[in-house]
Order: structure tokens, then sequence, then C-alpha cells
């Protein structure tokens, strides 16, 4: 397969949800090796795109390529070969709650090889000291803090040696150190593995020290793209609106109501 | 009026179909997991010997009642040498499996129902299917036949502890010969007695495995969605074993 071609090529995507349509017509290229952002208002289906992108969840319309397979016609033993070449961060990470951080990280070896114990143990410590929690192999995740627990999340996302990994919302609630070291583990991972990297997010500052490509989503279709730079120049007004965290704008402020007025003189008892 | 009520028929019988459809699914799956037999003990233990002494103690107390009610009505007539046979035959064929599923639909059906639902809510299934591993194999599948394996055993040992209770109150506190209590029971019960229970316990084992499994797996992930597929655990599962033992005492006549 071309090196150069982009591993994720999404084509004139439709997608609705109960008749509401949340992408129609979107096109995005996600080329290989670099970390690329996909930002975006609450909302406007970034995590959706993710799950689109995964085969969790089928296109309406138009077309998806994950590293040159086409996920709306993918049988789901081909789903689970891809998916075996992809490692997925979870919001929460999505630990298991009954095993111990170790064999967490070591489900994904266990249930896909035979490897003897000896070499199981030390890809997943080498795993664990990659994130910096060789130290916490025993403990059970919880025992663990939100920072530490997606750290373990993305130990085990990376013991297959992904070729593409996706963070969904890796930064949310994170304190300000755990979140320096999840923003500097994205981008070390990234360039030492070799692999592509996905991160979908809200958080605008942070996430523009570690992209090397952001695609601004809204009403379902990218509305920028670029370097982290260019989009800060981008003088469209949702660019200008998303990028410098204004109240009101093309997203309004006010979710759609009745005239205020009206509404407050009315003798109606319902809410 | 006739409307609502065949909306809310249609809706039973697409809620029995989706149930059924998930239970070939899982017996399509049950080779392969049968292959990773480790899978299936940790969840006998968890279903089976966890819900042990709940299973122990209440036996012993059925089987208590049973000695004083039995001896209290066998006495009126003067047979209450028969009461081995009456405690034991109450035990095999009714109480020991109805009682036992009805006690696993509350302690390990409703700890299934809210560990899958919880695990949904988690991402930890969705996390699975992203690991390339399939949830209903390594989590659903094994927790089903755990408890499927399970209810027999513990409703055997429900049946035989209160035996031992109605021997208890029957023979050492009320005074009938204990000779003839045993005796009297192994002249009487018949082999087949043993099959309807065994045929009921695992006929039990199924429905309130499945049933939790089910509601557990299909969960709404969000806190109230678990504790309604809980409580709609416990409550569907003693209808059902209340009626599966209705047929199957009426299929054994």
């Amino acid at each position: 397969m071309n090196q150069d071609s982009p591993i994720v090529e999404i084509r004139n995507l439709g997608y609705a949800v109960g008749g509401r349509p949340i992408f129609d017509g979107l096109d995005m290229d996600i080329p290989r090796g670099k970390v690329t952002a996909v930002m975006g208002p609450s909302g406007t289906g970034k995590t959706t795109l993710l799950r689109l992108v995964t085969g969790q969840v089928r296109a309406d319309a138009g077309s998806i390529h994950v590293a040159g397979e086409d996920m709306l016609r993918l049988k789901r033993a081909d789903l689970y070969g891809l998916r075996r070449r992809m490692g997925m961060l979870f919001q929460n990470g999505a630990l298991l709650t009954d095993l111990s951080v170790f064999e967490n990280v070591a489900f994904p070896i266990r249930e896909h090889t035979d490897l003897a114990e000896r070499l199981i143990r030390q890809l997943v410590l080498i795993k664990l000291e990659a994130v910096g929690l060789r130290g916490a192999a025993d403990l059970m995740p919880s025992e663990l803090s939100g920072g530490m627990g997606r750290r373990v999340a993305l130990a085990r996302a990376i013991v297959m040696d992904p070729e593409l990994l996706i963070y969904d919302e890796p930064f949310v609630g994170l304190d300000p150190i755990s979140l320096g070291v999840i923003l500097r583990l994205i981008r070390r991972l990234n360039d030492t593995l070799g692999i592509t990297s996905i991160v979908v997010s809200h958080d605008v500052q942070e996430i523009s020290t570690v992209a090397d490509q952001v695609f601004l989503l809204s009403g379902g279709k990218v509305v920028a793209g670029g370097a982290p730079q260019e989009l800060k120049t981008n003088p469209t007004e949702i660019v200008k609106q998303f990028i410098g965290g204004l109240a009101d704008g093309p997203v309004p402020f006010h979710f759609p109501a009745p005239d205020y007025f009206s509404e407050l003189m009315s003798r109606s008892e319902e809410p | 009026m006739i409307g609502e009520l065949w909306e809310s028929f249609t809706d039973a019988l697409e809620g029995l179909g989706s149930v059924v459809h998930f239970l070939f699914r899982l017996v399509g799956n049950t080779p392969r997991v049968l292959l990773r037999f480790s899978l299936i003990s940790q969840q006998i233990f968890n279903s089976g010997a966890l819900s042990l002494i709940i299973i122990m103690l209440s036996g012993l107390f059925v089987g208590m009642v049973l000695g004083l009610q039995g001896f209290q009505l066998l006495q009126r007539f003067g047979s209450e040498e028969a009461l081995g046979t009456a405690a034991t035959i109450g035990l095999v064929k009714e109480l020991g499996p109805v009682v036992t599923a009805l006690l696993f639909a509350g302690r390990a059906g409703t700890a299934l129902a809210s560990e899958l639902g919880l695990m949904r809510a988690t991402d930890q299934l969705s996390a699975m299917e992203m690991m390339a591993v399939d949830p209903i194999q390594r989590v659903v599948v094994p927790r089903f036949l755990g408890g499927v394996i399970a209810m027999p055993l513990l409703a055997a040992i429900f049946s035989v502890i209160g035996i031992y209770g109605a021997q208890l109150v029957g023979v050492q506190i009320m005074g009938v010969d204990s000779g003839s209590f045993w005796s009297q029971m192994r002249a009487a019960v018949s082999f087949s007695d043993i099959t309807e229970g065994i045929a009921k316990s695992v006929a039990f084992g199924v429905a309130c495995s499945l049933i939790a499994v089910f509601q557990g797996y299909y969960a709404t992930p969000t806190a109230e969605g678990v504790g309604r597929a809980t409580t709609t655990t416990v409550v569907t599962s003693a209808v059902v074993i209340l009626f599966l033992d209705y047929l199957i005492t009426a299929a054994f006549l």
C-alpha cells in the first residue's frame, strides 16, 4: 500500500440519528504518521465520527476507507482484523474493572496470542514503563486516579503495536500535570512508534501544542482544516468563535426557544 | 383501548423474539467458550459458590418449616412416619428448584445484570469490541453458562440441606422415628421425582441466567437504566420461574 496515501479517507459522509442528520457531505483525509486533531463544539458528532471510523456504527451514505479497507463493506471477521491494527483510548479509560492494571494491559495479548507468560510479562512492563506506571502494575483500576487510569488505558491501546491510535477526549477532567503528561505521551508515542494519531477534543490550547493538523467540525461538515497556526488566523466567524471561546456567534448561546417575553407573560402553568 | 392492548401484546412478542434471538447467539458461541473452561469456572464460582450461604441457610429453614407443618398435618392421620417422604418430595420436586431459582435471581441474577449494565455504561464492552474481542464470547457466554451450571448444583444442595432441616425438626425435636423417616423416604421417592427436580432447575438456570445477561447487556447505559435492568431481572425471572414450574410439573404428570 502506498505510504503516502491517507490512512483514513472519508468522502461525502452522511449519517443521521433518529432522522436528525449528524453528518451531511463530510470529507476528510487523515495523513499517516501525523497527529491529527478533530475539534468542534459539543454535539457536532466528534465521537460519532470516531465510531464511524472504527466501524462501531455504519454510515448511511458516502464512503470511509481506513488503511485501505472499505468500512461499509467490511465483514465482521475482517473488521476485527482491522481493529487489531488500531488502538483506542476511551474518554473514561474503559479499563476492565475486575482485572488489575497488569492484566488490563495484558488482556489483548492474552486474547489474541499464545505467547509465553514470561514474554507477556516483558511486553506489558515495557508498555507500562512507557506511560510511567510500571510501579502500578499490581493496583486495581479503582485505586487509580483519573489521569493514571487513562495512562493505563493508553498502555493497553498500544500493547498490540497498532498503526492507528485514536483518542476520544483524552483531556477531559484532568489536572494540569496529568494533562501535560498525556499531551507529551501523545506526541512521543506517535513519533517513537511511528504510528498515526487521531485526537478528538475541544481543548483548543492543549491540542494546538501537539497536533500537526486540525479539522474543525460544525454543522455536519469540516468548516476549517490545516495547521493549528493557520486556524488561529482563519477569518471565518465560526472558527473565530471556537478558537476565541466566544459565548455567542454562529453557535448561538441560546438553545432554540419561543419568544422570551410572551413565554414569561403566558398564563400556562406548564414548565 | 383495544389498540393499546394490541400494541403491548406485539411489544411483548417482540421482546420475547429478541430474547430468543439472543439465546441463539449465546448457544452459537458456546462451543468456543467451552474450550476456555477457566472463564466458565470463574463464573460458576461467582454465581454459585458466592450464593452458597444464602442457599444453605434458606434450605435449612424451609426444611425445618416443612418438618413442623408436615408433622402437624400428618399427625392428624397418625402417619407422621411419612414425614420424610412428604418433605423430600416437596423439596426435590418443588421447593428446592423454585426457591433456589428465586434466590438465585435475587442474588446472582441482579449481580449479573448490574455488572453487565455497568460494563456497558463505562464503555468496557465497547473497549473490548475495539480490541477485537467479542464481548458476547468473552463476557456474556461464560456468565450465562456459569449460571446454567450453578443452578442445578445449588438446587441439589438446597434440597439436601432442606431434608436435613426436616429431619432435625421431625426426628430430633418432634420425636418421629428415625428409622421410618429415612426408610419410608427411600421407598417412596422415585427416580422420576428427582429427574423432575433436575429438569426444573436446569430450565430455571437457563431462564434466570438468560434474563439477567440479556437485561444487563442491553441496559440503557445510565444509572437509571442499570437500576431498571436489575429490577426487571428479578421481576421477570420470578414470573418466568413460576410459569415454567407449572409447565414442567404438568409435563411430568
